[in-house]
């Protein structure tokens, strides 16, 4: 169990290799094997997170929550992509079409892109880039643009205000989210993604780090744009936000892309401070990745558990909030880390 | 170039900087061209990628594409304009303009042959980002820290700026 992906791709690898493949054209289709499986894990977990959501919403208001279509309402998100594909895709008339096209189909571009440094259990990363995390925070920044892109191009006047929330919000959030992660690589001194998990096999950094953790989690949720922080689509003030002119599938991209992007933070904020695959208490008959993944659904709902908490704070708090608390605890984070790993050294502990 | 494929690389890299570049001066909608600068600040990130600089094509994705496009942004949506449909204002004066750049081309192309380009021998490092570090924080701590100060008083000096303006509103 516990090597199962990895022994499956060594399997592809070495049934390519006897078919009379070069070694590159074997490195090359088993890379694309790889992240194609990514894909298609991140695809399907946003069309069932979709499923949890309403599941969790709903026992959280004493509801039941879907449970006509398929066993337990399971299909109920499959049904409701069949309906928007259906649905007609409405260009408004005024619209800059090509932009207002590209929209919804970049918006999946970084979520992806970025989950391929992802180390998913032990030895199960696609790519062991060097530059791990800094990757995830540079390929990150790009979905503010895609979505105020979306946004200017509806010409609307509920998208322009939406779009231009995100852009304000996503970078305000940017700066605590990214000061917050320093605090760990002061601790590890490395920016891979597996010498950061490795380095917490003693002890997992929500423990050394736990400002960092409570900061890089509130700027997560401002960052995905869910509430309490979903400003930029706050329904009943500016209908969807920058989403408000898209019908049918393109809005379905939109929507599943909060979702990877959900994904893509509590994977992060797994394997940055969670420990990643490592098992606690020394449960190493569980297979790492599965612990991964319960980590991983872990943070989703709290990050759902927030969301049906919390009522929607105000722009001019947001801003505040941001500026004013965040960014300044995260740089004391910083300053409180670097000075208790020179204490460290110097005392030779 | 170590071997054809990344020769293709760098020419369709090539060509999509410049590509993007041309398009971001010859559109009329502004919008559009703040888009085509991103394509071209990723262009050159993957160029960077090429040269084994993984560290810098990130920053140049976070920092140009990422924030700088934000800023520009930013000021793209202050303009008040009824629509932004020939919002880029281009020089046509051709015949000035073809020939300074054309000579100006020409210049730096001499230049370029001319000057005795340093080739390191030395092995491309794995790691750049622990190379960089003891430069930035030991060696050039002093202009390090004084570019961090000059960029926070500039901040300090825009927020003291927009404030007072802000108050004079207020007042009147």
């Amino acid at each position: 169990m516990e090597n199962l992906f990895v022994s499956m791709a060594a399997g592809i690898r070495s049934l390519l290799g006897s078919g009379g493949l070069s070694e590159w054209a074997t490195d090359f289709l088993v890379m694309f094997l790889k992240l194609g499986a990514i894909l298609v894990y991140i695809l399907v977990s946003a069309l069932w997170l979709v499923y949890m959501e309403r599941k969790v919403s709903a026992y959280m208001q004493c509801r039941i929550g879907p449970n006509r279509v398929g066993p337990m309402g399971l299909l109920q998100t499959t049904a409701d992509i069949g309906k928007l594909i259906s649905k007609e895709f409405i260009i408004p008339k005024d619209a800059d079409k090509k932009l207002f096209l590209l929209g919804p189909i970049l918006i999946f571009m970084p979520p992806l892109a970025v989950f391929a440094v992802a180390p998913f259990g032990k030895g199960m990363v696609a790519i062991d880039m060097n530059i791990g995390v800094y990757y995830f925070l540079a390929l990150a920044s790009l979905s503010t643009v895609i979505i105020w892109m979306a946004g200017w191009a509806s010409n609307n006047k509920y998208s322009l205000i939406g779009s231009m929330r995100v852009v304000a919000q996503m970078v305000s959030y940017e700066m605590p989210l990214i000061l917050s992660i320093v605090g760990v690589i002061i601790l590890t001194g490395t920016l891979n993604m597996s010498d950061i998990i490795h380095a917490q096999e003693n002890v997992w950094f929500i423990f050394l780090q736990p400002l960092g953790f409570l900061i890089y989690l509130i700027a997560a949720v401002a960052e995905t744009n869910r509430a309490p922080f979903d400003l930029v689509e706050g329904e009943s003030e500016i209908i969807c936000g920058p989403f408000t002119e898209y019908s049918g599938m393109g809005f379905a991209m939109f929507f599943l892309a909060e979702y990877a992007n959900v994904v893509l933070v509590s994977v992060m904020a797994t394997t940055l401070f969670l420990g990643g695959w490592l098992a606690p208490f020394g449960l190493t008959f569980i297979p790492s990745w599965i612990w991964f993944l319960l980590k991983v659904y872990l943070m989703i709902f709290l990050f759902m558990w927030f969301r049906w908490t919390y009522p929607r704070v105000r722009v001019d708090q947001l801003m505040e909030f941001g500026w004013k608390v965040l960014v300044p605890l995260s740089i004391a984070n910083i300053f409180v880390t670097g000075i208790g790993k020179y204490l460290y050294h110097s005392l030779g502990w | 170039m170590d071997n054809v494929y990344s020769l293709l690389a760098f020419v369709l890299l090539a060509g999509m900087i410049l590509g993007s570049a041309l398009l971001v001066v010859t559109l009329r909608n502004l919008v559009h061209s703040v888009l085509w600068l991103i394509v071209m600040f990723i262009g050159v990130a993957g160029t960077f990628l090429l040269l084994n600089a993984d560290f810098v094509a990130a920053v140049q994705v976070l920092v140009y594409a990422g924030a700088v496009c934000i800023m520009l942004v930013f000021g793209v949506m202050l303009v008040q304009r009824p629509n932004m449909e020939h919002s880029n204002p281009i020089n046509w004066r051709f015949k000035l303009a073809a020939p300074l750049v054309g000579g100006l081309f020409i210049v730096i192309g001499l230049l370029t042959a001319k000057s005795q380009l340093v080739v390191s021998g030395q092995e491309v490092p794995a790691q750049t980002v622990q190379a960089l570090a003891p430069i930035l924080l030991n060696d050039f701590v002093i202009p390090f820290e004084v570019a961090a100060i000059l960029l926070t008083v500039a901040l300090t000096g825009a927020l003291l700026l927009v404030k007072e303006v802000k108050a004079n509103g207020n007042g009147s």
